[in-house]
């Protein structure tokens, strides 16, 4: 617990910005969009200027106290769940878009600008910025950069990292640097900006983010290609991309998320096919139409029953929309839906997809799993009840099956939701020992006290 | 540990776990919009309920606060992918207050006089509504110091004195018989619930939907013994007067053969058809009240089912369509409404940004909580000053209100009418 002087000094620094104590306040600030995952801080600040926020870890240091980051708490491994002896620095609140150079098209933005507001933003000019997680209605730019997040674009234009030219970074020890810049090209000392993507709120607190943006494609085409097994649509994704055809996304749906997705979105999707894909092509119209040919090709010649086209662009961003909604939707079905978030060399999907099921059946536990095929990403994501213990330990035990195989097939235990708390015991898993004392060592250069975000990504001794 | 709710109606433990926190709701929840904080958001809301449940929180005034704060518009139970029911959790969390004695003096008497008290009885409501009908048209301003009701909110009353429905002078049940026939043959028997605030300050209201209904050849049965339907009641967490009232009702209304039940605002119907939910565990009620259910229906979805009259007039106007969110949310009644429009003759339909952002009025939120109801609706006024429509359909007294008044602040020339009132004079009915 902090203590109430330490408190009141809190309070002093963030002057106009918000600083809540109360039990309500606690238990708001509790939980991520992680399942089974809570804690409750000693406070939440709401800080308003670059000044406050290193002020709060110069007192942090001497007064050892936790400072833990949060952008709206979507993020699925822990990453903003409060730690001992803490307090949150809800950053949602920091929302504007500095500035949009559509010269270098580049934008400098605050860390809380939610990911769609960016989009519908830079979209009005004629610009695009591709990184479009399932939560980007309401997740953070700063919450994105932080867990490297990827979307149903990133097959194409590639994930967040693709996209941050520079950062400005307040440290642990309250000191205040920027890296990178609208430059193309930079190599002048190490590459600090991309030391600080994907670190999970563990070595520094953004403070302005400077993304780069692209010209919005011209046309699109979206389709839909149901099969009777999902390893055929696995088999599909593989040959779609042994073709060289690269479409903006390939996203696998199964049939239990097939029918909760329809139930809530209500969109015709046929719920008794073990399996879709949802595809879209995108760039130049004559390039749109000839790659939609082949990727139709590709999806008959491993046994698609039927694919369909969108029709109007409305039909095309519904379509997506029910895709982004899989996960809650999944919800219904089980009150707890426990999700992991393996990749694999693209390769590997109908394979991964085969083991998964595999071991479902062995654990005797109901498992529906959606993704970003086109990536190597699935998302097995476990129904079950928080509330049945001897389940939820059976759920346990085929996930660490199910993280043994993926690393086997070459791939990893989270390709876009991070370590956090949720899976640092299988870190080592993938990254081997070594590196994690690598990666300790960093994080004592930068934070000696562990007074960020302790005990995310790994135990901090 | 122990619940902190009792045993009676507690929100539902299978709803609770139900949210899996994923916060999807959170940008179409205009509280949280409003500040930015957890606590406020259907997430936050969720959170603190369960902890209630689980006995981690007691009812505190933090917790009041928020349940009373949410506007039970329901926008986060359209918008959630899992389905959770949040509107009957927040009621049941604020029928758990008022269970426990922790409602203030205020809440108290305007939610035990003016919805148990007045709204639920016939001859109470219209004494009250005489009595506010010779304040209004006589500028007897010391009635309102004298009149229980008007004096808790003296304080305020200069700002939401405008929110008092403007009184009829002759009633609605005092003009109409039980029963109309159309000139026409009879092609549906229809039921039609006149309402408490509707039948004394609406009148119009039901008038014009009358009208339009007798033109599109129903018989019209208005049940003498009907009640209020409960709906303000339910909605502010009175669930024992609301089954109440919903029992007098279902009897009343399930004496006629009836093909529909057609609702003219949308806060009744969406808990007409609710009876089902709030009587499944009466031994008596529980199947005649998922009967009842089961035929209401709001006017714009009866009358997208049995199709339009042609119309040989060109109504030539701009017109824009505001959600009711006890329609859009609560029904999810939004397309049946808009497609009406559109097919009226010379209609130019223009959407309304926003259309189901919640304009603030939320039953009697925007006299409880005046402040906030405000601040709501000055969003709803940026996009319809955007698009200036000439006339803005809403299917809900509260919201025709509301947003007339908000208007009126800006000096905005637009008609808020009821579908019924477009279609009436669409018709040249
Ligand atoms: C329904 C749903 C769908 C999702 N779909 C995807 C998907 O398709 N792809 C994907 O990659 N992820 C997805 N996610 C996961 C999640 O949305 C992302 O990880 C997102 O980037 C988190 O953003 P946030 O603003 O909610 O951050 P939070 O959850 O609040 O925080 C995430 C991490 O970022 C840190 N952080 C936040 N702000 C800052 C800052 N300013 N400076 C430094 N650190 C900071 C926190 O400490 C924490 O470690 C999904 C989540 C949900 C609930
Ligand atoms: S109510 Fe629904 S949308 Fe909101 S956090 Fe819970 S599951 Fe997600
Ligand atoms: S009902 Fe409306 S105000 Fe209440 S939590 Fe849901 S969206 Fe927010």
């Amino acid at each position: 617990m902090i203590n109430s002087s330490v408190l009141s000094q809190i309070k002093t620094i963030v002057d106009n910005g918000k600083f809540l104590t109360s039990q309500e306040d606690k238990i708001s600030y509790s939980y991520d969009g992680t399942p089974l995952l809570e804690f409750f801080p000693d406070a939440i600040v709401k800080p308003t200027t670059t000044e406050q926020l290193s002020r709060l870890f110069k007192l942090a240091n001497k007064e050892r106290f936790n400072i833990v980051p949060r952008g709206s708490g979507t993020g699925l491994s822990g990453g903003s769940i409060p730690v001992e002896n803490c307090i949150v620095v809800d950053m949602s609140g920091w929302n504007k878009i500095l500035e949009i150079d559509q010269e270098n098209l580049t934008a400098w933005v605050e860390p809380g600008v939610i990911t769609e507001q960016l989009h519908k933003e830079v979209e009005k000019l004629g610009l695009f910025y591709p990184p479009d997680p399932g939560s980007m209605s309401i997740c953070t730019i700063g919450g994105n950069v932080a867990e490297n997040s990827g979307g149903l674009r990133g097959l194409k234009y590639g994930v967040t990292k693709n996209y941050i030219m520079g950062l400005e970074v307040v440290l642990p020890s309250g000191e205040i640097i920027q890296c990178g810049g609208k430059t193309m090209k930079d190599v002048a000392g190490y590459n600090l900006k991309d030391l600080f993507i994907g670190s999970e709120g563990t070595l520094g607190i953004f403070t302005k983010i400077l993304l780069k943006l692209i010209p919005k494609p011209q046309t699109s085409k979206t389709m839909l290609a149901f099969f009777n097994s999902p390893i055929d649509a696995g088999k599909t994704v593989s040959a779609i991309i042994a073709n060289k055809i690269i479409p903006a996304t390939v996203e696998f749906l199964d049939n239990v998320t097939i029918r909760s997705v329809e139930e809530y979105a209500k969109i015709g999707l046929p719920t008794d096919i073990a399996s879709l894909l949802l595809l879209e092509v995108d760039g130049h119209p004559n390039v749109v139409e000839d790659e939609a040919a082949k990727v139709v090709e590709c999806c008959k010649a491993n046994n698609s029953i039927e694919v369909r086209t969108a029709k109007t662009q409305e039909e095309a961003l519904k379509l997506k929309a029910a895709r982004r909604a899989a996960l809650s939707a999944l919800a219904r079905a089980k009150p707890t839906t426990i999700l992991e978030d393996i990749t694999v060399p693209r390769s590997e999907i109908a394979v991964m997809l085969q083991k998964i099921d595999a071991i479902s059946k062995k654990y005797n536990i109901l498992i529906g799993t959606f993704g970003h095929a086109g990536d190597g990403n699935l998302h097995p994501t476990c129904l079950t009840d928080e509330r049945n213990k001897e389940e939820i330990s059976r759920v346990e035990k085929a996930y660490a099956e199910i993280f043994e195989e993926a690393v086997k097939l070459g791939g990893t235990i989270t390709g876009e939701h991070g370590t956090g708390l949720a899976k640092r015991k299988f870190l080592h898993l993938v990254t081997g020992q070594t590196s994690i004392d690598v990666m300790r060592s960093i994080k004592k250069a930068i934070d000696p006290n562990g007074i960020l975000n302790p005990g995310k990504v790994f135990t901090i001794s | 540990m122990k619940s902190n709710f009792t045993l009676i109606d507690p929100p539902s433990n299978d709803v609770i776990t139900n949210c899996m926190h994923c916060g999807l709701c959170l940008p179409t929840c205009p509280t949280y919009q409003l500040t930015g904080l957890e606590n406020s958001s259907p997430r936050g809301r969720i959170r603190l309920i369960k902890s209630v449940a689980e006995g981690k929180l007691a009812i505190t005034e933090g917790f009041i606060e928020e349940m009373n704060f949410c506007l039970d518009c329901q926008a986060c139970e359209t918008a959630c992918p899992a389905g959770v029911k949040y509107g009957s959790l927040v009621e049941a969390a604020r029928n758990q207050i008022r269970l426990t004695e922790r409602e203030t003096i205020k809440e108290k008497i305007l939610k035990r006089i003016f919805l148990r008290g007045v709204l639920s009885h016939k001859f109470q409501l219209k004494l009250v509504a005489r009595l506010l009908y010779y304040y209004q048209n006589s500028g007897a301003e010391w009635f309102v110091q004298k009149t229980g009701i008007l004096k808790i909110f003296s304080k305020k009353l200069n700002k939401i004195q405008h929110l008092s429905p403007r009184i009829d002078k002759v009633f609605f049940d005092e003009q109409y018989p039980e029963i109309l026939k159309p000139e026409g043959e009879t092609k549906y028997r229809i039921g039609f619930l006149s309402g408490c605030i509707m039948s004394v300050a609406f009148t119009k209201v039901h008038e014009d939907t009358i009208k339009v209904l007798l033109h599109h050849n129903c018989e019209i049965i208005i049940p003498k013994n009907q009640t209020c339907c409960g709906s303000l009641q339910a909605h502010n967490g009175d669930f024992d007067i609301a089954r109440e009232l919903a029992k007098k009702n279902i009897d009343v209304f399930l004496e006629h053969e009836l093909d529909a039940i057609v609702m003219d605002s949308a806060g009744c119907g969406a808990l007409m058809k609710e009876y089902g939910h709030y009587l499944k565990d009466d031994p008596v009620y529980s199947e005649k009240a998922k009967k009842l259910s089961a035929k209401v229906k709001d006017l714009s979805e009866f009358l997208f089912e049995i199709g339009l009259k042609n119309s040989d007039t060109l109504f030539n106007h701009v017109v824009s369509y505001h959600d009711a969110c006890h329609l859009v949310h609560a029904q999810q009644v939004s397309s049946q409404p808009r497609s009406l429009i559109q097919n009226i003759p010379g209609v130019r339909y223009v959407e309304l940004p926003e259309a189901s952002w919640c304009c603030g009025s939320a039953g009697i939120y925007n006299v409880v909580r005046n402040e906030d109801a405000e601040k709501v609706l000055s969003r709803k006024m940026k996009n319809i000053s955007s698009i200036t429509p000439e006339y803005l359909v809403a299917n809900n007294p509260g919201c025709i209100g509301q947003i007339e008044h908000g208007l009126k602040e800006q000096k905005l020339n637009v008609r808020v009418v009821h579908l019924a009132t477009l279609l009436r004079e669409a018709y040249g009915l």
